[in-house]
């Protein structure tokens, strides 16, 4: 597995050539609306948006299926849960179980804003690539260290993570089979000690490395984005689509 | 364990996100500039180490480790362990935009506790009361965020309330593998690079030992 694989960046599609503050904002005002909602009316059109969204990008259906099963463990787990346990009326019966309409209900809910809102950050943020996002986070004032630590991490990332996986094959040459006793234990623990120091060590080199070329504090930002056409006129309109998503909300008249 | 989108109600979100955003501030003002990298790439091998998966009898845990990165890294736990989630959201959807600062919380707060009450034990111990407090704090942190998770399951909802026992339970096995690997973790630790067991990384605290 390969985490900074950009599975859905680095592909052309009208959802890729917007601009990527327009998307992060618009993708988490979303968020917070879909999660907050619960009027079957906006929760319909929300989906509905998130999913015109998610195919107007032109993801890889089979990375789509693979980041669907990831995020719905813990759904799978409220759906073995809730279902049987929330009082109200029974729906079905299973010896001394009894499944209710609420309970059914509310684990429906939940997956339905759980999916409608991975789908809108698959199309939305998911097309960017992560570097360019934490550019961009700079560009929305995000604080400039938590900026530098995205940046750093996310470049580490991938390498660490090789390097653990370097450090498992050598522990499986020898003959290492987990189990559950102490000596699996030590050797995980002997493993994430040296990436620690490792990772320590590395970081003096790099922050030597940036000493020699005079880093005071502030990367430069070179690259400025550009506001086009294109990402007004979806601006506006996600905007006016939000604001009716809290209309409907509001109005208790509407679904 | 983090919770997924959509099931957090409105005001246990925003208490979330607003604790979490004091929690950074609290963290980043502790956190030199020339710290950054340092802190960056502890967070990148927290975040690869809690991808690493252990028996527990017949099933598998990740590792949490949140209390050896709140022993680590104290206050600045909060940024760095932001980070990481973010970038676990970023990378595979783990999470999410709405949950992740009470996810922070989580996380963060039992971390920085659990360090606070035990970094006198853990750094000038003996070698046994050293593990001791290594295994406690590794096993409270995690129990702690337990703690947290079923909380914001119940105050999100009454319905949630044998969810969040389902929670609890789950965490107990969890408690003593943390428990038992940050004491390992940290045994190795104090022989390979105790410097790093002095939170010299953050700067500020715990100088004049450092380096010693």
């Amino acid at each position: 597995m390969n985490p900074i694989s950009e599975t859905f960046a680095g592909r052309t599609s009208p959802v890729h050539r917007l601009d990527p503050r327009v998307k992060i904002v618009a993708g988490t005002v979303f968020s917070f609306l879909v999660a907050l909602s619960d009027r079957p009316g906006a929760l319909m059109l929300s989906a509905a948006a998130a999913v015109g969204l998610l195919l107007a990008a032109r993801p890889p259906l089979r990375e789509v299926l693979k980041r669907i099963a990831v995020v719905n463990g813990f759904i799978v787990f409220l759906w073995l849960v809730l279902p049987w346990t929330v009082p109200g009326r029974s729906l079905a019966t299973a010896g001394p179980l009894h499944a209710t309409v609420e309970g059914v209900r509310l684990a429906a809910l939940i997956t339905w804003k759980c999916n409608t809102i991975l789908a809108a950050f698959l199309a939305l943020l998911a097309t960017e690539s992560p570097f360019t996002l934490f550019h961009a986070l700079a560009h929305l004032r995000v604080p400039e260290k938590i900026v530098q630590l995205f940046f750093f991490c996310g470049r580490y990332v991938e390498l660490f993570m090789n390097e653990v996986r370097r450090l498992r094959t050598a522990m499986k040459m020898r003959g290492f089979r987990p189990r559950t006793d102490l000596h699996t234990y030590r050797s995980y623990a002997y493993l994430v000690g040296m990436l620690l120091v490792r990772s320590v060590d590395r970081s003096e080199r790099i922050h030597q490395a940036m000493r020699c070329r005079g880093f005071t504090g502030t990367f430069p930002t070179f690259v400025d984005f550009r506001i086009r056409r294109s990402d007004g006129v979806f601006a506006l309109c996600f905007a006016c689509f939000l604001t009716g998503l809290v209309v409907m909300e509001c109005t208790p008249w509407l679904p | 364990m983090h919770i997924s989108e959509g099931v957090l109600s409105a005001p246990v979100l925003l208490a979330g996100a607003g604790l979490t955003v004091a929690g950074i501030a609290a963290g980043l003002k502790r956190m030199e500039t020339e710290n950054v990298p340092r802190v960056a790439l502890l967070a990148a091998a927290f975040f690869i180490a809690s991808l690493i998966h252990v028996p527990v009898g017949p099933a598998n845990a990740h590792l949490v480790l949140n209390g050896l990165m709140g022993f680590v890294l104290g206050w600045v736990a909060f940024p760095a362990i932001f980070v990481g989630l973010g970038l676990q959201a970023l990378l595979f959807q783990y999470g999410g935009l709405t949950t992740l600062g009470v996810n922070t919380w989580n996380m963060a707060f039992p971390a920085v506790l659990c360090s606070l009450l035990l970094s006198p034990w853990i750094r000038k111990g003996s070698p046994r009361v050293f593990l001791a407090a290594a295994f406690l704090c590794g096993a409270l942190s995690v129990a702690l965020s337990g703690i947290c998770v079923a909380a914001c399951l119940v105050w999100s909802g009454e319905n949630f309330l044998p969810v969040a026992k389902v929670v609890l339970w789950v965490h107990l096995p969890i408690m003593g593998v943390e428990g038992v690997l940050t004491a390992m973790i940290c045994g190795f630790l104090r022989q390979v690079k105790p410097e790093l067991l002095q939170r010299s990384v953050t700067g500020g605290e715990g100088e004049g030992d450092a380096g010693t």
